[in-house]
C-alpha cells in the first residue's frame, strides 16, 4: 500500500547505491582475506569435529561466515548446541 | 627527477587509456616532456585516443627485440608540444614484454623524459606484472560499480603487497552526480571508504570525452568542458599542487539549469 503510494508520487524507491555497497563490503571481505568458499567448508568441518567432542551440535544449523566491522575482520559462527556432554575432569 | 606512473584497473573499459592520454596532454601543456608507453600489447588503443595511429613505424617490442633504436619507436604528438607515444604492436607475441624488459626500457625513457606515463593492459597476469615493473607511483582507475571497485581493491593489494608501490592513488571516473544525489549510485566518498588509498581526482560523466575521442583529440585542452577541468586538476596534483575537488553538484542543478536556459553557458 506504502509502495503504491509512493509510486503514485512519483517516489523512487531508496536507492540501490546501499545495496551496491552492501555486496561489494560482503565480496572484499572474501576477497581480501583470500578465503575460499572451499575453505570455509573445510572449516566448518573441523570445527564440528573438535566441538563434538565437547558437545552435541546440530551440524545442520551450523553456520560460520567472515564479517567485516570497521577494519577488523571477524569469523563468525553460530552453533547450535542440542546437548552438553559430561566431560571427565 | 623523471618519474614513471602506471594507470591501471584491473577491470577493463573504466577509462585507463582515457584518463593516460589528457594526464599526459595536461602535463605536456604545462611544459613538461611526457612520454606515455601503451603496455596494452595486442590491444593497442593508446595511438587511435590520440589520433597517431597512422604515424607507427616501430613499437615497443620492436625496441624490446633490438630490432629498432628507442628513438625511432617514439612518435612526437601533433597538438602538445612535448607529449610523445610509445606505441606497442598489436599482432605480435608479446612475450618479450617482460618485467625486466620494462625497467630496461624505463631507465633510458627516464634520461630523455620528465614524466613516463604507462597505460597498464586490464586484468592482473602477465602483462599487468610487466606494465607496473618499473612504475614507482600508481593511479588507480576505477567507476563506480561494484565489480569497478572490487576489481580496483585487488589491483591495490597487489601494488602494495607484490610490486612494491605503497600508495597508490584512485581517480574515479565517470561518476553521474544526479544518479548519486538520488541514491543509485555509489558517491566518491563511498568508494574513498571502501577502497582506503587518497583521492587524486573525480571525473564526470561527460559526452564531451567521447566527442573528443572520436576525433582522436583529448578533452584535457577543452576549457568548456567539467570532465577537462577535472583531468587539468589531476594534473596539478600529480605536480603537487593541492587543488580541491572539482564541485560537480551544478551539472543539473537548478541553477546551472537555468544559467543553461538562458544561454549563459554551454
Amino acid at each position: 500500500m506504502l509502495g503504491l503510494i509512493s509510486r503514485i508520487l512519483g517516489k523512487e524507491d531508496p536507492g540501490s547505491k546501499n545495496v551496491a555497497k552492501e555486496r561489494l563490503r560482503l565480496v572484499l571481505v572474501h576477497d581480501r582475506a583470500s578465503v575460499s568458499p572451499q575453505l570455509l567448508q573445510l572449516m566448518k568441518a573441523d570445527l564440528i569435529k573438535v566441538v563434538s567432542n565437547y558437545m552435541e551440535i546440530d551440524e545442520e544449523g551450523l553456520n560460520i561466515s567472515l564479517d567485516r566491522s570497521e577494519n577488523a575482520v571477524a569469523l563468525v559462527a553460530n552453533i547450535p548446541v542440542k546437548k552438553l556432554k559430561r566431560v571427565a575432569t | 627527477m623523471s618519474e614513471v606512473i602506471v594507470v591501471t584497473s584491473g577491470k577493463g573499459g573504466v577509462g585507463k587509456t582515457t584518463t593516460t592520454a589528457n594526464i599526459g596532454a595536461g602535463l605536456a601543456m604545462l611544459g613538461h616532456k611526457v612520454v606515455l608507453v601503451d603496455a596494452d600489447t595486442g590491444l593497442r588503443n593508446l595511438d587511435v585516443v590520440l589520433g597517431l595511429e597512422n604515424r607507427i613505424v616501430y613499437d615497443l617490442t620492436n625496441v624490446i627485440n633490438e630490432e629498432c633504436r628507442l628513438r625511432q619507436a617514439i612518435i612526437k604528438d601533433k597538438r602538445f608540444e612535448g607529449l610523445h607515444l610509445l606505441p606497442t604492436a598489436q599482432t605480435k607475441d608479446k612475450s618479450a614484454v617482460t618485467p625486466e624488459s620494462m625497467q630496461k626500457l624505463c631507465t633510458e625513457l627516464k634520461e630523455m623524459f620528465d614524466y613516463v606515463i604507462i597505460d597498464c593492459p586490464a586484468g592482473i597476469e602477465q602483462g599487468f606484472m610487466s606494465a607496473v615493473a618499473a612504475a614507482g607511483k600508481a593511479i588507480v582507475v576505477t567507476t563506480p560499480e561494484v565489480a569497478a571497485v572490487r576489481d580496483a581493491d585487488r589491483v591495490i593489494g597487489l601494488l602494495e603487497s607484490k610490486v612494491g608501490i605503497k600508495d597508490p592513488k584512485l581517480i574515479v571516473n565517470r561518476l553521474r552526480t544526479k544518479m548519486v544525489r538520488s541514491g543509485n549510485m555509489m558517491s566518491v566518498d563511498d568508494i574513498v571508504d571502501i577502497l582506503a588509498i587518497d583521492l587524486l581526482g573525480v571525473i564526470p560523466e561527460d559526452e564531451k570525452i567521447v566527442i573528443s575521442t572520436n576525433r582522436g583529440e583529448t578533452v584535457v585542452d577543452n576549457e568548456h568542458s567539467l570532465s577537462g577541468k577535472a583531468f587539468k586538476n589531476i594534473v596539478w596534483r600529480i605536480l603537487g599542487e593541492p587543488v580541491p575537488l572539482l564541485d560537480l553538484q551544478d551539472e543539473g542543478g537548478f541553477l546551472s539549469r537555468l544559467r543553461k536556459f538562458i544561454g549563459l553557458s554551454n
